[in-house]
């Protein structure tokens, strides 16, 4: 199990064929209390970069983005009642969707953590 | 995500304060102010709605309108000095008494807000005013205040040495009282100069929050003082720009250059009350034949406040009727965190006004529910003396 991450701030855990994205603690705390959570239509197919999922704040609006390409195969269904498991524990039960990786070659070209680390320094 | 740079920004004299409670500054009117310190806005919000809020606004622009020779007669000075700001605005102020503040427009020749502002009769001396513009407006507000009152009235901005703070909520009062004692007699829309640390300051009961609370001119020098003053109580938290929106937008105040600009009449805007009486009667302020056509019914659009089903619509999101016409656009809309749901002000045609009219936004090419109601949305709670008997 690999967790890589985007410049934009999503992260992707990878488990085998699957990937489950969210968004990271530093995404969390910038956007502050996360008021509505817009899933993705479980099926969609996704090219890495495409607009995945909208996550607002009390101020404003953010996208999120497909990490890597493929097909949504799972959403989080408890966002859609309870926004703030985001900011709570974005990295666990504030996951966002699970997308089955069409390419794995595209997770090789994510951030590791690391670097991510030092992105958000 | 990304933050705009800190170009030439001004700094407030608080500006060391927001930076050691960890507030988080943007760039707004050109100032750096923080727009919600670690608690977040949420919890900034409530904490305002049920103890007290303490808010940074010295990017407004306070000023004062003296009438150059007054002749000591207080009345006759007063009038003299109303008579050289309202030409340019909407409201009575000559009918004002000592110590009483009115909130007006100024208007164009179309009758269209070229700011709404705050418009007080000094409580000490005749053909004093003070007036407080918005911070997005206030050099052609000034310019144009100046170029009215020619050598007849000076106007001295209060901007750059004085400082302005709001504490807003419903502990604001109590703790108001301790460190400015008597301000808790203040009406709402009074004001009065009280002493702090051998200085005077001018404390108002007014806000932008829709709760009880006041607004407090501070020379710079003292303007921290006052503000670790007022923290010190635990009452108090200090709140970013963030949470001052989301008040204002639960209180259905309109904010300027969003819901109010240079082509929307106060009618129009729902803001009829600040068309005062004697001025209709007259007809003598700019814009007024539009102005009072639009009161007999002549309008074609006006400001409502939505509760909208789902993500919150923002600013420019369409308004469509129930069969999917495009019928007008929101102007401010975000999540109500009093009322755990998403609310807008947009304008439409007056037949989609109604109360309850079941209409719909655009949101991301999406249509969700929306739902006409009144304003404001949560109930004002401003503080209203017993009148006596």
């Amino acid at each position: 199990m690999t967790t890589k991450f985007t410049p934009d701030h999503e992260y992707i855990r990878v488990e085998g064929s699957t990937g489950i994205v969210g968004i990271t603690p530093y995404a969390q705390e910038a956007l502050g209390d996360i008021v509505f959570v817009e899933l993705p239509a479980v099926g969609k197919v996704l090219k890495k970069g495409d607009e995945a999922a909208v996550v607002e704040s009390v101020k404003a609006a953010s996208e999120i983005y497909a990490p890597v390409s493929g097909t949504v195969t799972e959403v989080n269904e408890e966002l859609t009642g309870n926004p703030g498991l985001i900011n709570a524990d974005p990295e666990a039960t504030g996951w966002i969707y699970k997308i089955a990786i069409a390419d794995a070659g595209e997770i090789d070209h994510l951030l590791d953590s690391d670097a991510y680390a030092e992105l958000t320094l | 995500m990304a933050e705009a740079p800190t170009e030439d920004l001004k700094t407030t004299a608080l500006h060391a304060q927001h930076v050691a409670a960890s507030g988080r500054m943007v760039p707004f009117g050109g100032y750096s102010l923080p727009v919600q310190y670690p608690s977040g806005i949420m919890a900034e919000h409530k904490w305002t709605r049920e103890h007290a809020g303490l808010f940074d606004v010295s990017h407004m622009g306070p000023s004062f309108l003296l009438l150059t020779n007054p002749s000591g007669d207080a009345e006759a000075d007063h009038a003299a000095v109303a008579a050289v700001i309202e030409p340019l605005i909407c409201g009575d102020i000559a009918v004002l008494k000592p110590g009483q503040i009115r909130y007006t427009l100024l208007l164009n020749e179309t009758g269209g807000a070229i700011d709404d502002l705050m418009v007080g009769r000094s409580p000490l001396f005749g053909g004093a005013l003070y007036i407080v513009v918005n911070a997005g407006t206030k050099d052609g507000d000034f310019a144009r205040i100046e170029d009215a009152a020619g050598d007849k009235a000076k106007l001295t901005r209060a901007d750059a040495e004085q400082s302005l703070l709001a504490l807003q909520g419903p502990e604001a009062v109590a703790v108001m009282a301790t460190l400015a004692p008597g301000a808790e007699e203040l009406g709402f829309m009074q004001y009065a100069p009280f002493d702090f640390a051998g200085q005077k300051i001018i404390v108002a009961r007014s806000g932008y929050t829709g709760e009880d609370g006041f607004e407090i001119l501070v020379p710079n020098e003292n303007a921290a003082k006052l503000w670790d003053a007022l923290l010190s109580d635990e009452r108090v938290k200090p709140i970013g720009l963030g949470a001052r929106d989301s008040l204002r937008l639960e209180a259905g105040l309109p904010l300027y250059g969003h819901d109010l600009d240079e082509t929307i009449s106060p009618i129009e805007a729902d803001l009829g009350f600040a068309v005062s009486k004697r001025r209709r009667d007259s007809a003598d302020f700019p814009g007024a034949a539009r102005i009072l056509a639009e009161r007999e019914g002549k309008l074609s659009r006006q400001r409502v406040g939505l509760i909208v089903e789902g993500a919150p619509a923002r600013e420019g999101a369409e308004i469509l009727d129930a069969s999917g016409t495009a019928i007008g656009v929101v102007t401010s809309g975000g999540f109500a965190p009093s009322l755990g749901k998403a609310i807008a002000l947009g304008f439409v045609p007056p037949a989609h006004a109604e109360i309850g009219s079941k209409l719909q936004v655009s949101v991301r090419g999406r249509s969700q529910p929306a739902e006409v109601v009144p304003t404001p949305f949560v109930p004002h709670r401003y503080f209203r003396k017993p009148k006596a008997s």
